[in-house]
């Protein structure tokens, strides 16, 4: 998209948008009020996951995102319970503490790469995560119960945000204009610059990049958005453990990701609508919920050793398909879209 | 502390030494001669420990019968692994620690189906048990794995030292493309080194079970220390892995003892985070892995 070859290419991307954005607009009417609630949630792992491969971007595999996560709901939720600080208010600082502890875990975590920094990531988040179960901060952050009763999103304009289709569309604006600014960081000089460290860090550095400092922005900058998605689902919940923030939802982070493929921005997004709704249709209309990890375990090992770049490098060959069929387009639309 | 309760803590922490020990040499045996870190290694530990819950308490086979069954299953668990998912991602080791998430989580669902997600309890082989000092305790059941630990870990040193399999396992580990050009066959030694590594932590699970109540999410812990051990003990080495194995397991259960168990695993991970920041790649990690 970033190198239209013709008019009737814009055009097509043009209606194709205006298409989604019909479907996202109209989409919860037609569901039932749990595949709401779902919708909602399937939303703001859009975000998450969205912002997880901008850190991937610069080739860091975190195991810290869950806790990230983690840390702007408790943030957002402890601001706007005990210091009664408005909610939208509160759920930028979540997301800015999110980021602002990311800078500050940057410093010992960057000293590694690759394999040392997934292992220290995950120790780094776990030191964060036992401190919310420690007995001793129970008065903070309550223990292995974790927080209830968060206050729920205001009314504003006599909309009640309670109401699962209303959130996702206060969702829906807040994800896309995330999903907006974290395009744009990637298609701009920054984001040329993460691609460079992934594939050349040290040709990189050799031509004047500070690696540590673009690697520390990755990170800064994913965590922020990471942060707003506790945030955003903290308030929708009104109730967050320890427990949901543990490694066992940072895997799933991960399935969606890889499942996904990460070599283009459209990747994560595909992963993490397509996994979704296959759980919610097929386990759940079978009734085998608690064949869920199973499911997504086996996907994961047949992804990886099938689909190594993820469901995404399936639509060029689709494009391909139709590029055939459309010989006006002489095949232009299965162009790759980064060039690696 | 009294004198009871210091000596009654070494006494715990001996025996939390020797089957961490057990565990996190077979996790560095597979990170040494396969090059993949295996997330699953916590739930081969859990297996052994299902192993018997099936054969033992729910069955009525001899214990120790069940405790061998464990170790074999479980090292047969480790050669699926090895053939199903370690080949053919044996260029991609960040693959092989994916796929090893993926098992995890089948492993896992495998237990809740077969056995449901509650505790299981597992009565005790034997009432036996050792009193010195006038109430500092050793059970024989917390005895075995002490034995067990002592005796394997000594077998596979020996092992790795004496014989030609020993010899090539080394060579491996310590450069996988001229082993292979000396005629090594990588998928015997890869073999050998997957069920080696399983059937130890298989046996640790097997032996703890009655201890510790199985649940299908006991992996997760024992995961998490053989992490800390192995990059506190240095990436592949053995001797490391042992050495460290003790050192945890007394700061773990000591701060367990005066303080909780959540600021024991703070420490610990602590422990491992100052080592990485000090030594970025590791204690004795040379070279750059996934």
């Amino acid at each position: 998209m970033h190198k239209p070859d013709s008019h009737s290419v814009n055009l097509a991307a043009a209606f194709g948008f205006v298409l989604l954005a019909g479907v996202l607009v109209v989409l919860p009417h037609l569901l039932s009020f749990s595949q709401q609630e779902v919708l909602v949630l399937l939303v703001i792992n859009v975000l998450l996951v969205c912002s997880y491969r901008l850190l991937t971007l610069t080739g860091e595999w975190s195991l810290a995102h869950a806790v990230i996560m983690g840390v702007g709901a408790y943030t957002s939720a402890l601001v706007a319970k005990k210091l009664s600080v408005p909610v939208p208010l509160a759920m930028l600082a979540g997301a800015s503490m999110a980021g602002f502890l990311a800078f500050l875990l940057s410093f010992p975590l960057f000293r590694m790469k690759g394999f040392y920094f997934l292992i220290a990531s995950f120790a780094a988040g776990e030191v964060i995560r036992l401190s919310w179960k420690w007995s001793d901060l129970t008065f903070l952050f309550g223990g292995p119960k974790g927080i209830k009763r968060i206050p729920s999103f205001p009314d504003f304009l006599s909309i009640d945000f309670y109401e699962p289709v209303n959130y996702y569309y206060l969702c829906l604006i807040v994800v896309t204009i995330s999903l907006l600014i974290l395009y744009r960081v990637e298609k701009s000089r920054i984001g040329l610059t993460f691609h460079a460290i992934h594939w050349q860090d040290k040709l990189a550095e050799s031509v004047g990049v500070n690696t540590f400092r673009y690697r520390t922005l990755a990170f800064v900058f994913s965590a922020f958005f990471a942060g707003l998605a506790g945030a955003l689902y903290a308030h929708y919940v009104g109730a967050i453990a320890p427990n949901r923030f543990s490694v066992e939802e940072m895997v799933y982070i991960l399935i969606w990701a890889i499942v996904g493929g990460t070599a283009t921005f459209y990747g994560p997004i595909i992963g993490v609508v397509v996994l979704t709704i296959v759980n919610e249709i097929v386990l759940r209309s079978l009734g085998v919920e608690e064949m869920r990890p199973m499911f997504y375990g086996a996907l994961l090992i047949i992804a990886i050793l099938f689909l190594p770049d993820g469901l995404e490098s399936l639509v060029p060959k689709i494009k391909r398909l139709f590029g055939k069929r459309d010989k006006e387009s002489n095949g232009s639309l299965a162009s790759p879209q980064i060039a690696e | 502390m009294t004198a009871e309760l210091f000596f009654q803590t070494v006494v715990n922490a001996t025996y939390a030494a020797s089957y961490m020990a057990l565990i996190a040499v077979g996790f560095v045996l597979i990170f040494g001669v396969m090059g993949v870190v295996n997330f699953a290694h916590g739930e081969l530990y859990m297996a052994g420990a299902y192993t018997v819950v099936a054969l033992y308490a729910d069955q009525g086979f001899p214990f120790f019968l069940s405790v061998a069954a464990g170790l074999a299953f479980v090292g047969v668990l480790g050669l699926l692994m090895e053939l199903a998912l370690f080949r053919p991602l044996r260029d991609n080791p960040l693959g092989g620690l994916i796929a090893s998430i993926g098992f995890l989580l089948i492993l896992q669902t495998i237990a809740v189906l077969g056995f449901g997600v509650r505790m299981k309890n597992v009565p005790p082989s034997t009432q036996d048990k050792l009193v010195f000092m006038d109430g500092v305790v050793l059970t024989y059941q917390r005895l075995y794995v002490i034995v067990a630990a002592v005796a394997l870990l000594s077998a596979l040193w020996i092992f790795l030292r004496k014989s030609k399999f020993g010899w090539a396992l080394r060579a491996c580990a310590q450069d996988r493309e001229a082993a292979v050009l000396q005629g090594m066959s990588i998928n015997n030694t890869a073999r050998l080194a997957m069920f080696i590594g399983a059937a130890l932590a298989g046996v640790a699970g097997a032996l703890t079970a009655p201890l510790v109540s199985p649940t299908p999410y006991m992996g997760h812990p024992v995961v998490v220390s053989a992490f800390i051990i192995i990059i506190v003990g240095g990436l592949g080495s053995l001797e490391g892995a042992v050495l460290v194995s003790i050192l945890y397991a007394f700061v773990h259960t000591f701060v367990t003892t005066l303080y909780d168990g959540t600021l024991a695993n703070i420490v610990g991970l602590l422990l491992m985070l100052g080592v990485l920041i000090v030594r970025p790649t590791g204690l004795f990690g040379a070279k750059e892995r996934a």
